[in-house]
């Protein structure tokens, strides 16, 4: 990986061909800060093309016009808007994503506490799930068409179509309320214990790998399903293995890259799962923050809120291509 | 296709998609009481007389599911048919010209789509007045993305076609390759996918209510029937659920048919059946 910075940074042929494999990670990074550019613009000119300004629903329809201007000089909005997007962009380069509107406090601050707690959250997510899902996966292909595979079939048909909340309140409803068992709200505060914060969060765990696990199954049984219907996998059911050992020697190799873009993929979801879940289960992370700001129309915290969102899901599906690329030398040469 | 292949599942799918449809049309016929209306105390459990009860505000909650249905049913079904229209069309359009076209809508359509759905619509509902026809608008393109995506792919297996060149070399304009030629060689999957997109409007309509930012109050809708009954559950009152449970079962019904359309697609490609 030493060598990349330099194949990148002079485009000289032989470097190239010597580090095809270096290079071409090296590119879709750089694809990827390229695309969180234009994200950054997007969000931006989005949020100052629209019509609606914060002054005038800050000081209700009847504000005069001086008291309008006032306060829009006061946020620094009477600025032209090139000049207020590279100040905004050098400020979150350095980590400072301006003060809110409405309350006046640094965003930055909030939301250093709050991604932690949504990372830990999705995090904690992600380690049931993942292997959940596989393992399952391979279970219903292994069983196909048969019982099992039906079963799971219906059961995650009927998971995806759940929403987030109605989960979550179900769970409240049972767990909490009527067996009394796990904590409602889930809130964390600083210097809370691991095992005590783990305990916390057991209720909105379980409703994201409710929401996620069907999704990741179904992709990953598709996955292994593609690759059990090549010619070599009937060659291998032919000369008489196991299905068992035919899975696990031919297919799953195979199903590697697949599987672990399904992963990524799925992961990405997890980061704005985390939003309905945090506002069900009022717990103190990033999508009840930007929730909050967008109720009362509080813009730097929701630029600030929803460029960390997508850089989130841009760098998760940036992993995954790269891990695909590793998994599959036939990605390396495009045709 | 004769009715007696249609499989137990996709029947059950479609019986709960004529329930729904039925409810919507005729909703001030068969709802017991008003949409608005106060018909009796705070969250009151159910009863004979009112069947799930009443919510946070004394209303019967059968009757506002009843005509929850329209605005649910209806701004789910604007949004999906809009935003299958512009992403075809634009996917389409990208496919049969090529070059610097489709080059341009692919990647802007990547950029749209690096953003997380619901994000993008908080950051942008959070800027727009709150009507419906933006709400519907600002689903409808965010979707699109999605549609495009799957109708470039499907609409570059056919352009190549022997078929769209004898077109191209009658002479043919773009309209006609693009409604004449690729549109009804595509129907099959691109059908699933409607059902699919409808699903997840469903559930992003009703997320969106949920948090406040979709349809207002006191309008009946899924989803805010969920928000405005939540704080009950703590007390143990399951009034926040049934509309909940309505959502998820219109979704299964709706993915139970699909789950068959896209079967009987894989099954008329002659594959090996299941992939």
């Amino acid at each position: 990986m030493s060598n990349s910075a330099e194949a990148g940074g002079q485009p000289a042929r032989s470097l190239r061909d010597r580090f095809p494999l270096a290079a071409l990670i090296l590119e879709r990074c750089l694809l990827s800060l390229i695309l969180l550019l234009a994200v950054s613009v997007l969000i931006f000119a989005g949020v100052e093309a629209l019509p609606g300004d914060f002054a005038t629903t800050y000081l209700g329809q009847s504000a005069t016009p001086q008291a309008v201007a006032n306060i829009r000089a006061d946020l620094g909005l009477d600025r032209p808007v090139v000049t207020r997007y590279f100040d905004w962009l050098g400020g979150v380069v350095q980590g400072d994503f301006g003060t809110s509107w409405a309350s006046r406090n640094s965003v930055s601050e909030q939301v250093g506490n709050r991604l932690g707690n949504s990372l830990f959250l999705a995090g904690f997510a992600a380690i049931i799930a993942v292997p959940l899902a596989i393992g399952l996966g391979m279970l219903s292909v292994h069983f196909r068409d048969r019982m099992p595979d039906k079963i799971i079939n219906v059961i995650s048909l009927a998971a995806i179509s759940l929403p987030e909340f109605f989960i979550g309140y179900l769970l409240i409803l049972y767990f909490a309320v009527d067996f009394g068992i796990a904590t409602f709200p889930a809130t964390v505060y600083q210097g809370m214990g691991f095992l005590e914060r783990v305990q916390t969060i057991a209720l909105p765990t379980a409703t994201l790998v409710l929401v996620v696990l069907a999704h990741m199954m179904r992709m990953t049984r598709a996955a292994i399903l593609s690759v059990m219907s090549s010619a070599y996998m009937e060659t291998a059911e032919l000369k008489g293995l196991s299905s068992w050992r035919a899975i696990v020697k031919h297919a799953a190799p195979n199903a590697l890259a697949p599987i672990i873009n399904v992963v990524a993929l799925n992961l990405a979801y997890l980061v704005v799962g985390v939003v309905v879940v945090e506002v069900v289960f009022v717990y103190p992370g990033m999508g009840q923050y930007m929730v909050d700001a967008v109720t009362v129309r509080d813009m730097p915290v929701v630029q600030a809120c929803g460029l960390i969102f997508a850089a989130v899901y841009i760098l998760l599906n940036m992993v995954a291509d790269i891990l695909a690329i590793v998994a599959n030398p036939r990605l390396r040469h495009p045709r | 296709m004769r009715l007696r292949e249609i499989p137990i599942t996709a029947w059950v799918g479609l019986f709960g998609i004529a329930l729904v449809v039925f409810c919507a049309l005729f909703a001030p016929l068969i709802a017991p009481y008003g949409e608005t209306e106060v018909v009796g105390g705070v969250w009151q459990a159910g009863d004979s007389q009112f069947f799930f009860g009443l919510d946070n505000l004394g209303r019967d909650i059968l009757s506002r599911l009843i005509y929850g249905t329209r605005t649910t049913l209806f701004v789910a079904l604007a949004a999906t048919v809009i935003s299958f229209s512009l992403g075809i069309i634009l996917s389409f359009t990208a496919a049969v010209s090529g070059g610097l076209v489709d080059t341009v809508f692919s990647r802007f359509n990547d950029l749209m789509m690096s953003i997380p759905t619901l994000i993008f619509a908080l950051v942008v509902l959070a800027v727009l007045p709150q009507y419906l026809f933006v709400l519907i608008l600002v689903m409808a393109v965010l979707d699109s993305t999605r549609v495009y995506r799957l109708g470039r792919a499907v609409a570059l297996d056919v352009a190549v076609m022997e078929f769209v060149e004898a077109a191209k070399l009658r002479g043919e304009g773009k309209t006609w390759i693009i409604f004449r030629e690729i549109l009804p060689n595509t129907l099959s999957p691109l059908l699933a996918e409607f059902g699919l997109r409808f699903a997840f409007a469903i559930l992003f309509l009703s997320t969106l209510s949920f948090l406040g930012l979709g349809i207002q109050p006191p309008t009946a809708d899924w989803g805010g029937m969920v928000k405005d009954n939540k704080d009950g559950i703590i007390f143990g009152i399951p009034a926040a659920l049934v509309p909940g449970g309505a959502i998820a079962a219109l979704c299964i019904c709706v993915n139970l048919v699909v789950d068959w359309l896209l079967k009987r697609t894989s099954s008329l490609k002659g594959g090996r059946g299941d992939a």
